[in-house]
């Protein structure tokens, strides 16, 4: 974990998160704040990578930055125009109070814990070197009724989305 | 003060991927909380769902895991939080169309039908 | 289609163009092509591959492996630097703050992104020729040859003509989101490239999810595309970009589901494994799979928004699409990262169907990327074929094919495969025995469950015109000339 080649990329990765994490709360136009949320995730996924999950970072390219983000511009294409400002409402000063005690709790919590954690040689030695083939044998094994009951959820889902928007046929 | 004295702050661990967790999820609060636009309020979850995968897939890095669970549950765990949040982002965002459709707005604030 | 006539039609001298017009005129031929210049790029050719081979030969004594062979395989390159390195730097010791193995990886790093970079430029610049050349060709024109010699330096020429004109902004336009996509589409094309397998050990990046990242990566461009067609305040822009999202986002699912039946077969995403699973067992998933081959490679031009699924820009319809509005440079960028793209898809569909690297045992005597390179040209030939040949879908014929024929078929393939590999696992015969075995069941439900659904679903051929007629009289510039010296007898 020490090369530093992970520890710039970590840096440089969760100051892009951050940083567009919080463009996408300041940008006005709602357009932008998608495009930004987009580079949130992309980071996101490349912080995934340092942590050796190369499964999850391209399923989360691939599902945020491919598939959400473009079911998030559909959405702000289909409301109004006058709508599409990224204005705050009343609850920004609650709001930034809320998050940043949260913030603040979380990283002390974080630093001052003294966390069970794996030593320094096990650590190297649990840089995975692919997590596909075991991800595949924890979902279809001890996991596998999760795994069923989530493909219920997709189906529901899709054919809620669709039961909604239909549009009435009118005779 | 050396490399060497220094490293632990620097070199990211357990304690800074945590950290980096919570901030992204105090942004995603931030922005559910304060933004009048439906889709804006959905990013912000969005935000928040992801900084908790990220939590998950620290703690599978860093900690041991217990003797009946396998190496990679936290991964298995962020699959279905992937799995939930595209369809949440589905239903939600028909649910904002949606709504427009009725009420010609996504503004939440205006959105007060339930008010008395 | 003859061999030779195929290969003509990119090297035809223009032996029968008029030297010069009729005295008077102030136009004058830019450029005749050297008589004899055929010959000497013949000749370089030759050169290159005798030079190739001898090199295989003299340094490998016979047959090329897996160690350190070759100057010019880029991923032994890197593999050396990264073990070099280190040594030099440990010399320095503990004061170091950046050990030497990560100098390393950065050297090779570098060097490999700008070897991808050029290459990627360089292809670019030769494809804008022979696509325009052999599409001249399919339409019994001549194409670009004037600027050099065959018309060479015509990509040239056309870059220089697009980074003089001038960027036009539309009024209205979103100036951020304006900027952005012609950038953002450049992006994943070099991803793209730098996860090409060219040889066993020459590969930029060899992912473990290999097969998953190329699903990932050509996701990104959706985004572009669409915030490019809405930045530009223009209606066929956006008619363009909602086409190209509605069109991509449907054909994701036929792309991933026929990957899933070749990683089936090869229990692995990375793509050196799938090519060198094909080695082992002498046979290309072409042969094998002949249902996925047609849904990657269809779904695939509708990634790429080329004919005849190029409803994204149908320039009989909406203009130009989602980059109406573009301009200058701005557009170059975007038909460049059409054609990059397109050569991306051609290299994946060598390494995934054709074989990669591979050729029945002739890979330990030609090094790979030679291999690879002939193949590539060759689906790159058949999709501009295409594109000459074939014509523009309507948008629901097309999301009708996706969504009601590509899936289904892809589906049940899934399942005939899974069978099959079931199957596999357990026989106990020689592996070529039931690989050949399944090669022709696949083929014959292919063929059947195409001809029946499409039945089902509604179409019929006795409506459809008889099947066109082979002539070969017909064709090209020989039959312009057989034609014109007609006329003239007459």
């Amino acid at each position: 974990m020490d090369n530093p080649g992970v520890v710039g990329a970590f840096y440089l990765l969760a100051g892009v998160t951050v940083l567009s994490s919080l463009a996408v709360f300041a940008v006005r136009n709602l357009l932008h704040a998608v495009v930004f949320l987009v580079l949130a995730f992309v980071g996101m996924a490349g912080i995934f990578i340092t942590l050796s999950a190369d499964f999850l970072a391209v399923a989360q390219i691939l599902i945020y930055a491919g598939a959400v983000s473009i079911l998030l511009v559909f959405a702000v294409m289909l409301t109004p125009l006058g709508d599409r400002n990224n204005a705050n409402s009343l609850f920004v000063l609650p709001g930034v109070a809320v998050a940043g005690g949260f913030a603040t709790i979380v990283a002390l919590v974080a630093v001052a814990t003294d966390w069970n954690v794996l030593s320094e040689d096990d650590l190297d030695a649990r840089s995975f070197a692919t997590t596909i083939a075991d991800i595949g044998q924890a979902l279809l094994g001890p996991y596998v009724l999760a795994f069923e009951v989530a493909s219920v959820l997709l189906l529901a889902a899709l054919i809620g989305a669709i039961v909604l928007v239909r549009e009435e046929e009118r005779a | 003060m050396t490399f060497e004295e220094l490293k632990p702050f620097i070199v990211p661990g357990l304690p800074h991927y945590l950290a980096l967790s919570g901030q992204v999820f105090a942004i995603g609060i931030l922005i559910a909380l304060a933004k009048r636009n439906a889709i804006a309020v959905l990013m912000g979850v969005e935000l928040m769902l992801n900084a908790t995968n990220l939590a998950f897939l620290a703690f599978a890095r860093f900690v041991p895991n217990a003797a009946d669970t396998p190496a990679l549950a936290g991964h298995v765990f962020v699959v279905f939080i992937l799995t939930v949040a595209a369809a949440e982002a589905a239903v939600a965002l028909a649910m904002a169309v949606l709504v427009y459709r009725r009420r010609e707005t996504v503004d939440l604030d205006r959105l007060n039908l339930l008010r008395w | 289609m003859r061999i030779p006539l195929l290969f003509g039609m990119l090297l035809d001298t223009a032996k029968d163009a008029p030297e010069s017009f009729p005295s008077g005129t102030r136009h004058r031929v830019v450029r005749v092509p050297m008589p004899g210049l055929r010959l000497i790029g013949l000749a370089v050719l030759a050169v290159v591959i005798a030079a190739n081979v001898g090199i295989g030969v003299i340094v490998v004594g016979g047959a090329l492996d897996d160690q350190w062979y070759d100057f010019r395989d880029l991923g032994n390159t890197m593999d050396g630097l990264r073990s070099v390195l280190p040594e030099c730097m440990a010399s320095m010791g503990d004061t170091c703050v950046v050990p030497g193995a990560y100098v390393g990886y950065l050297t090779a790093a570098i060097l490999g992104g700008t070897a991808i970079l050029s290459f990627v430029g360089v292809l670019l610049v030769i494809l804008v020729w022979s696509e325009r050349r052999l599409l001249a060709r399919f339409q019994v024109r001549r194409g670009p040859n004037r600027v050099g010699p065959y018309g060479l330096l015509q990509p040239l020429a056309d870059a220089i003509k697009m980074m003089q004109k001038e960027t036009v902004i539309p009024r209205g336009a979103d100036r951020f989101l304006y900027y952005l996509p012609p950038v953002i589409v450049f992006i994943p094309l070099m991803l793209l490239w730098g996860a090409v397998p060219w040889a066993p050990k020459m590969t930029y990046v060899d992912l473990n999810v290999g097969v998953l990242y190329l699903v990932a990566v050509t996701s990104l461009t959706t985004l572009a595309i669409f915030l490019a067609g809405w930045s530009s305040n223009n209606h066929y822009g956006l008619l363009g970009a909602m086409r190209t999202v509605a069109m991509m986002v449907s054909y994701e699912i036929p792309i991933s589901i026929s990957l899933l039946t070749i990683v089936l077969f090869t229990g692995s995403l990375q793509l050196t494994d799938i090519v060198r699973w094909q080695g082992e067992h002498n046979v290309w998933f072409a042969f094998l799979l002949p249902l996925p081959l047609f849904s990657f490679f269809f779904s695939s031009t509708a990634e790429l928004n080329r004919s005849p699924n190029d409803i994204a820009e149908a320039e009989s319809e909406i203009v130009a699409g989602y980059y109406t509005e573009y301009s200058g440079m701005k557009m170059g960028l975007y038909l460049a990262g059409e054609l990059g793209y397109a050569t991306a898809t051609s290299a994946f569909v060598s390494a995934l169907f054709l074989g990669g690297w591979t050729l029945f045992g002739l890979e330990t005597w030609i090094p790979g990327y030679l291999i690879l390179g002939g193949k590539i040209a060759f689906v790159y030939f058949v999709l501009v074929w295409m594109r000459a040949t074939l014509p523009r879908f309507r948008l629901d014929q097309l999301m009708a094919f996706a969504w009601k024929y590509l899936i289904p078929l892809s589906i049940a393939s899934v399942v005939l495969v899974a069978l099959e590999v079931t199957l596999f696992a357990r026989w106990d015969v020689p592996g070529v025995v039931p690989l050949v075995l399944f090669a022709i069941v696949n083929f014959i439900f292919a063929r059947v469950a195409m001809r029946r659904w499409a039945t089902v679903l509604g179409y019929q051929p006795e409506l459809q015109a008889n099947a066109p007629v082979m002539t070969s009289g017909i064709g090209g510039l020989r039959a312009a000339r057989a034609l014109r010296q007609a006329e003239g007898t007459r």
